[in-house]
């Protein structure tokens, strides 16, 4: 408790979820008769290696980076689907990450839930719709006469703008945002604080991924959600969020305010990144092709991850790992931005 | 379109759910692609014929051969209705398909057989089912030292025919008990043995399926909820691994009377005072050099349409279940 | 036009056949594209553009097929050509680009074997001659140390490089026209940038038109001269990308760029299309797009609108008919 206490910041805002040091490592290694046979050792993959952020409550927090950069790994962690090698998830001031039983993790349960990717997916298609919204209600005894779950289960699907004739449906009969909806009928259904969004509206066309975006808005300003919300699409996360934190091979390069991040990018990564958008204006700003790919996550260049493609690496990016130092509302973690190598970034 | 709908009825009553699943059936695909299969039809046809023939026999049979006393060594070993045996003895109308070396009719006995035959292929089917399917679902979703140790078992079942098994266990049971008993057990016997050389079917599909659906998010959403695994194995996987269950289980009927088939053949099956499809093949097969061909050639005829009935039902079963095929 | 288009698509129908009745997946398209101009086809899912991609190239999956309309090349017309023709015109005239590169690739032959089959099936280069435009080809397409990574594996490719692979499999027959069908929705941001400009940079210097189908308008934005907007299986805009993009005509056309979110200004709340796209055996009468449009009135409930001159566009919307019909009585 005496750390939720001091979690309290001085200007009074309280962060419902703290995550410090998280890592998450794969052993990937072929089976044990192969290593010995081909006398290779094990590889392990860090998708997640060492990370600190935190959610302020009511706020929006968004993780960004390329395929492979551990961000949907985080939500998985934050959820509790994965158990972190090493880091604490503190949420409500309760380290999570030590909670292995389910007895345990049943008070956390309720008050979390997440969204996931792929509509078609997250939906058993053997189940009616009332009965998948309802599963939260039903599994913790929330509401125990069944009539009363069916009235909330109506009141969900309102709630997400469905109607509640759709209770008796089947997934198959809707489209991918109207299933969506259903998904976060569910994840609403125990009157959760906190949404984990891993790619909410990734799968979803334009239009709807719209109508959804919109929706998230409007259920956080009226039931005042948290959201950690994942994407690769820049553009949505500069819609959607408070916060945001750039990801990239498994580290948090920069975290800040979402203005902060898309406005006066200090991380060379995010500048990348930023350049790289697609330009709807047409003003003719030229597009900047970067060179070179994301290197595997298995073997991670040395030092600062990002120097193979880093325009501003030196020697000692090349060996030693940047830590985090304090920017503008947030942390960034980069030699260059330390040392004031950079040159000032002109941004939009 | 929907006005006629009762608002309050957010989820239909059971009644309405059960109307609603047949109407599916009939409109779904699984039902269309049947009616455009004529294979299927007539296979289904020719299985549901010797069904009812297997299940109705003591009505269906001209002759009840169970009861040993209304057979008389007199009627043995006629012809079929038309031909003429070797010894110049001509069939009657009586027995259509001929006599036995007991002057059971064949026809009949045929009838009886299928009964004993389908029996012991359901109840072998059944078991090997649902302890595999059980297994499977254990093996795939626990994964890890567990799932190792059911797949090992697995693989060392899979180094021993059934014969084999069917041997082992009949020797086993025979030397531990009273021979009186030891022939009231030999069904079950039989059932176990054949059931045992095809749970590990059943085991390995299940899982390669609960490994697939396992990584779905709809099972991760139930996990995030906080769903027991138990419950999560039984409502969400459950439910999505049953398809190739259903077409293990066609394929593997067909499998199971034919081993049966070759146990009762080979004489360690079921008791010669209840003849199956095999016994009465190995009975015959004795008379098969002096002319006597119809004691083993119509129970075997009976045994091939079966068996290919039930394979040919499988197979359109198993595309009509796989959407890639479509 | 002084000289005829290089593509010409012509009231394209596209049918499905099935057990509920024949659906109507693309109709009444028409368009057509000049020598290395980049066209760009736009809309949602189940609009139908990767269809009408797929039947220029008479690749189109069974049962779909072509019901109605012509697709001419060069003044040529290809619809309807046996199949051993239609597979000369798609070696020797047109390239494809796909979605997912891995799917074009055989897995099981080295790059460079693909590379140099596909240009020995079409040229009379001998194997030597071959090889060396293959590595060219590679080098052209920005592969690095290509006479290395010739002799490697489709899954000894990232995925960024596997499309470059594509494109250079795509260009080694020096296709008139490339039907590219969402080239870089698999790829990261930052990879997607390489391969539009890899894709502009090529199409100027062979002078290759390009059918750019895609979902995501930042990327057309970026590539295409001109932009169809599809909408169930229709045209419902057809202009320059400025004018689609900047001053969208149709009410579709305008409610999907305002869906989109953008970074040069915040908003609180996107412009939100209500419903969704109408399924196939529910498409409506009249314009499709009536019952999720905010400016439908009564003739848009009943009468098909057809493409009409609109400044710089085509659109099918009845909404400038009569705007057009009021001009012409004040006049």
């Amino acid at each position: 408790m005496a750390e939720a206490v001091q979690a309290r910041r001085p200007d009074g805002a309280v962060p419902l979820l703290r995550v410090g040091g998280l890592a998450k490592y794969f052993d990937i290694s072929p089976p044990f008769v192969t290593r010995a046979l081909q006398g290779s050792g094990r590889s392990i993959l860090r998708a997640v290696d060492g990370i600190d952020f935190e959610i302020e409550t009511g706020k929006t927090f968004s993780l960004v980076g390329e395929s492979g950069c551990g961000k949907s790994t985080v939500a998985r962690l934050v959820v509790g689907l994965y158990q972190p090698t090493k880091g604490h998830v503190e949420f409500d001031g309760v380290n999570i990450a030590g909670l292995t039983t389910r007895k345990a993790m049943e008070p956390v349960r309720k008050r979390m839930q997440m969204i996931f990717q792929d509509p078609y997916a997250s939906l058993n298609p053997r189940w009616r719709v009332a009965d998948i919204i309802a599963e939260p209600i039903r599994t913790h005894r929330l509401i125990e006469d069944n009539r009363d779950v069916l009235r909330r289960v109506g009141e969900l699907l309102e709630h997400v703008r469905l109607s509640v004739r759709d209770g008796e449906k089947f997934p198959h009969e809707f489209s991918g945002g109207q299933r969506q909806r259903i998904s976060i009928a569910r994840a609403l259904a125990s009157n959760p604080e906190f949404l984990v969004c891993d790619e909410p509206t990734s799968a979803l066309d334009v239009s709807v991924q719209a109508q959804i975006l919109n929706l998230m808005k409007d259920l956080q300003r009226e039931l005042g959600l948290t959201y950690l919300f994942i994407s690769h699409d820049l553009a949505v996360v500069y819609h959607i969020s408070d916060f945001v934190g750039v990801m990239y091979l498994g580290r948090l390069v920069e975290w800040a305010p979402a203005d902060e991040v898309f406005h006066n990018p200090q991380h060379p990564y995010t500048r990348m990144l930023l350049d790289a958008i697609p330009d709807l204006e047409m003003s003719g700003r030229p597009r900047q092709a970067v060179a070179g790919e994301v290197p595997s996550p298995i073997h991670p260049p040395s030092g600062c991850h990002f120097h193979p493609r880093c325009p501003f690496a030196n020697d000692r990016c090349r060996s030693e790992v940047p830590q985090s130092l304090p920017r503008t509302g947030g942390q960034v973690a980069c030699h260059a931005v330390e040392e004031g190598r950079m040159p000032a970034g002109e941004r939009i | 379109m929907a006005a006629d709908i009762d608002h309050r009825e957010v989820v239909p009553s059971l009644a309405r759910r059960a109307t609603d699943s047949v109407h599916r059936f009939f409109d779904g695909d699984v039902f269309y692609s049947f009616r455009r299969s004529p294979v299927a039809m007539a296979a289904f046809a020719v299985t549901l014929l010797l069904f009812f023939v297997a299940a109705f026999a003591p009505w269906v049979a001209p002759h009840n051969t169970d009861d040993v006393t209304t057979l008389n060594l007199m009627n043995a070993r006629f012809p079929p209705w038309g031909f003429t045996d070797p010894f110049g003895t001509e069939g009657v109308a009586q027995f259509l398909l001929g006599t036995d070396d007991q002057g059971r009719d064949i026809l009949s006995a045929m009838m009886f057989g299928l009964q004993i035959s389908l029996k012991v292929g359901f109840a072998s089917v059944i078991l090997a089912a649902v302890v595999g399917t059980a297994l499977g679902l254990i093996s795939g979703y626990v994964g890890g030292k567990l799932d190792s140790v059911i797949m090992r078992i697995a693989d060392i079942q899979l180094t021993f025919p059934a014969i084999l098994i069917a041997l082992l266990i009949d020797g086993t049971v025979a030397g531990l008990l009273p021979r009186a008993l030891h022939q009231d057990l030999k069904v079950y016997v039989l059932i176990l043995a054949i059931a045992a050389s095809q749970w590990v079917n059943f085991a390995r599909t299940v899982r390669g399926s609960t490994l697939v659906e396992k990584n779905k998010e709809y099972v991760q959403a139930a996990r995030v909820i906080g769903v027991h695994p138990v419950l999560i194995m039984i409502r969400h996987v459950l439910p999505n691994v049953t398809g190739p269950v259903l077409v293990i289980a066609t394929l593997s009927l067909a499998l199971a009377i034919l081993t049966e088939a070759t146990l009762s053949f080979l004489g360690v099956g079921v008791p010669v005072t209840q003849p199956s499809l095999g016994t009465l093949i190995r009975i015959g097969q004795q008379y098969i050099f002096s002319g006597e061909w119809w004691m083993t050639i119509f129970p075997s005829l009976a045994l091939v349409v079966l068996v290919l009935a039930v394979n040919l039902l499988g197979d359109w079963l198993r595309d009509a279940l796989n959407p890639k095929l479509r | 036009m002084a000289k005829s288009p290089l593509l010409e698509v012509k009231d394209l129908r596209i049918e499905f056949p099935t057990r509920r009745g024949t659906l109507v997946a693309v109709d009444g398209v028409s368009f057509d594209i000049a020598e290395g101009e980049v066209l760009g086809v736009v809309g949602e899912s189940g609009a139908g553009k990767s269809l009408t991609g797929a039947s220029i190239i008479g690749l189109l999956e069974p049962p779909g097929r072509i019901a109605g309309g012509q697709v001419y090349l060069s003044g040529r017309r290809i619809d309807n050509l046996p199949y051993e023709e239609m597979r000369k015109v798609r070696g020797r005239e047109i390239g494809m680009v796909f979605q997912d590169p891995l799917t074009s690739l055989n897995p099981l032959y080295s790059v460079g074997r693909q590379l140099v089959e596909t240009i020995q099936t079409h040229t009379d280069l001998d194997e030597q001659a071959a090889r060396k435009r293959a590595i060219e080809l590679l080098g052209e397409v920005g592969i690095p140390s290509p006479k290395v990574r010739i002799d490697q594996y489709p899954h000894q490719f990232s995925g960024g490089m596997r499309q470059r692979v594509v494109i250079a499999l795509a260009l080694c027959i020096n296709p008139k026209l490339i039907i590219a069908d969402e080239p870089t929705t698999a790829l990261d941001v930052s990879i997607q940038a390489q391969i539009i400009t890899l894709l502009k940079r090529l199409c100027s210097e062979h002078g290759a038109a390009v059918v750019l189908i895609t979902h995501d308008m930042g990327v057309i934005a970026e590539t295409a001269n001109r932009v169809a907007v599809m909408y169930a299986g229709r045209l419902a805009e057809i202009g320059p990308v400025g004018e689609v993009i900047q001053r969208a005509k149709h009410p579709y056309t305008h409610g999907l760029m305002g869906s989109i979110p953008k970074l040069s200004h915040a908003t609180e709340r996107l412009v939100q299309i209500e419903g969704s796209m109408p399924r196939l055996t529910e498409i409506p009468s009249g314009c499709a797009f009536n019952p999720r449009c905010p400016k439908a009135f009564a003739r848009c409930m009943v009468e098909r609108p057809d493409l009409m001159q609109v400044e710089k566009s085509q659109v099918a919307c009845w909404l400038y008919d009569q705007a057009m019909e009021r001009t012409g009585s004040d006049g």
